[in-house]
């Protein structure tokens, strides 16, 4: 059975059209234009217990969105939803025991006070048997590298600090579904690495299920095996991360590196040249010639070493992000 | 200790280590709250001195020393029912979504807020305690000595009730945000507003009947007039049980208000904020 069930869940926004300028804002005290706003439109999945799913799309696609409604922070304008058999807008607090929902840059710790205060708060809203919340809080803290810093203000903390922070905050209460939005925003290489890394590892141990948003491929890659891409408030994929690049990418990539330091003049009549590092070049190539190109190469020219890959994740979502109606593009493989 | 008296008591605790935590800040906004007093004390005097000698000239039965009695009692009444920062806190919260920790988790915002606020007063008393002591110690001779247990009882009562009052109405002005996003003129009009219709500025007993009959039906009269009248023995025990009693009735009725006003704000709450 689904732990969250979504079925044609959509909510519009009535939003105040305001124009530029003095003499409208006067105008606005008399009448106002309102545009409806399609936020999300009969989007439907299901997610099984366990999974950790990338919901992926552009800025205003619609994700954070169907993650407040996941949360109960808003009520839809159609369709329904269930997450652990609850209907989320009716916020019963049985269900606002068993998630969490952490918003990156939005903090839930009291800003003035040292962490540890947070999480014995925490304690109490949630009930969390002393002894079992101890060895939580140990666990987590010492998963997260923070054991340290609980007892320094929270507003003393780095961005990445706090956001490991909010983690805890999150998971004392051993949530069985998490819903995280953009939780390495705003962070460092290294905070990413150490999020990203726990998360994994945390995501594993709790068979939680996880429904994380970010803008950072490196995140999705590195958690997520299915990803949901949403646009305009559209599903455009639901599937395993891997398909999105044979679904969605015509071309691949051959690196060549030619023995000597030119690259000949010619290559380009092989495809289309991405990066020219001499000796080195990088040609995108449709899928289905790949053997034939190759072989065409390495036929003419003395090569040094030689290597096919996918375009980046990123490049390819990118691109299928500003693509407005049709998902598949031609000479696509579904 | 039951779940919900754990929470209350962990909110309070949690709120009280807040408060003091930045202490400089908060005791000097604590005893700068005196200076308004000391004005309105030689405000009063300048006036009651400008009509004749000052210890036997009476402005609708209150003499010079009356009316510094109700202005200190005003201040403690004050002391209660105001509320700083709680509206526009609570507009905030709604306009930049951090409202949503209150939502996603097992807690009701209202009972949240509430004790967070009593936090804040418990600290706000323990720290002007001294001073207040002081300023009623300097100033006992305007007082005509203790007043009885049961005014005592029911200065204690009004002072509860002014609490109550002034936390309903400006959690109810904050939940108005839901609908209107900005709150701060609405603050600005309830505070011109109340310093009038509350007896703050001037004793409501002075006020014409028409105008005192309708002032003495709304909530406001609570939040400094009625502690104030209370303690300086004002009413006789009826007038003071059915004074309270509506009292009580308020707090139900903004109690409900605010209540109804969470619900229909959070249907229409967009979650603003990202």
């Amino acid at each position: 059975m689904p732990i969250i069930e979504v079925n044609n869940l959509a909510k519009h926004y009535h939003v105040y059209q305001k124009r530029a300028g003095w003499l409208a804002s006067l105008r606005g005290l008399f009448h106002r234009d309102y545009k409806q706003v399609q936020a999300v439109r009969d989007v439907s999945f299901q997610i099984e217990r366990g999974e950790m799913v990338a919901f992926l799309g552009p800025n205003g696609a619609g994700k954070t969105t169907t993650l407040k409604l996941l949360s109960g922070l808003i009520y839809p304008t159609s369709g329904t939803a269930t997450v652990l058999g609850y209907v989320p807008w009716q916020r019963d607090n049985a269900y606002r025991r068993r998630f969490s929902l952490v918003m990156g840059q939005k903090n839930q710790l009291w800003w003035d006070l040292p962490a540890q205060e947070s999480f014995i708060l925490h304690r109490e809203i949630y009930s969390i048997e002393p002894v079992q919340f101890q060895r939580r809080l140990d666990e987590l803290t010492d998963l997260l590298e923070v054991r340290k810093l609980v007892s320094q203000p929270v507003r003393e903390l780095s961005l990445g600090e706090r956001m490991r922070m909010e983690l805890i905050a999150a998971l004392l209460h051993s949530p069985e579904v998490l819903l995280l939005d953009e939780p390495t925003i705003g962070l460092d290489v290294v905070s990413q690495r150490k999020v990203q890394g726990f998360l994994r590892h945390y995501q594993v141990e709790s068979q939680m299920t996880v429904l994380l948003t970010s803008h950072y491929m490196k995140d999705v890659e590195a958690l997520c095996r299915r990803a949901i891409i949403i646009n305009e408030g559209e599903i455009k994929h639901d599937g395993p991360l891997a398909e999105i690049l044979d679904r969605f990418s015509s071309v691949k990539q051959i690196q060549l590196q030619f023995a000597g330091t030119e690259i000949p003049a010619d290559v380009e009549k092989y495809g289309r040249v991405v990066e020219r590092i001499p000796p080195r070049v990088k040609l995108e190539v449709p899928r289905q010639e790949i053997p034939k190109v190759l072989a065409a190469l390495l036929d003419r020219y003395v090569i040094e070493d030689v290597g096919v890959q996918e375009r980046p994740l990123e490049e390819v979502i990118a691109e299928l992000f500003v693509r407005k109606d049709n998902p598949t593009p031609p000479g696509g493989t579904t | 200790m039951s779940p919900s008296l754990r929470i209350k008591w962990c909110i309070l605790r949690t709120s009280i280590a807040e408060r003091l935590a930045y202490r400089a800040d908060f005791a000097f906004a604590t005893l700068i709250r005196f200076l308004p007093i000391v004005t309105q004390v030689f405000l009063w005097g300048a006036i009651y001195q400008a009509t004749g000698p000052q210890d036997t000239r009476v402005i609708n039965a209150y003499t010079y020393r009356d009316m510094v009695a109700y202005s200190l009692l005003v201040m403690v009444g004050r002391a209660f029912s105001s509320m700083p920062g709680l509206t526009t806190g609570i507009a905030r919260d709604i306009r930049d979504g951090t409202i949503k920790k209150f939502l996603t988790q097992p807690v009701d915002m209202l009972d949240y807020l509430f004790w967070h606020r009593v936090a804040h007063k418990l600290v706000y008393y323990v720290i002007a305690f001294v001073p207040f002591a002081i300023v009623f110690w300097l100033c006992g001779s305007y007082f005509k000595g203790w007043p009885g247990a049961w005014t005592l009882l029911g200065g204690a009562v009004s002072l509860v009730l002014a609490f109550l009052i002034g936390f309903l109405i400006e959690s109810l002005m904050g939940l108005v945000a839901f609908w209107f996003l900005e709150v701060s003129s609405l603050v600005f009009v309830y505070m011109l507003l109340s310093y009038f219709l509350s007896g703050h500025m001037l004793p409501l007993d002075w006020l014409p009947a028409p105008i005192n009959d309708w002032i003495q039906l709304l909530p406001f009269k609570y939040l400094a007039f009625v502690p104030a009248a209370v303690l300086l023995e004002k009413y006789n025990h009826q007038q003071l049980a059915l004074e309270l009693g509506l009292g009580f009735a308020w707090v139900i009725v903004l109690y409900l208000l605010n209540r109804l006003a969470l619900a229909r704000g959070l249907r229409r709450y967009s979650a603003y904020g990202g």
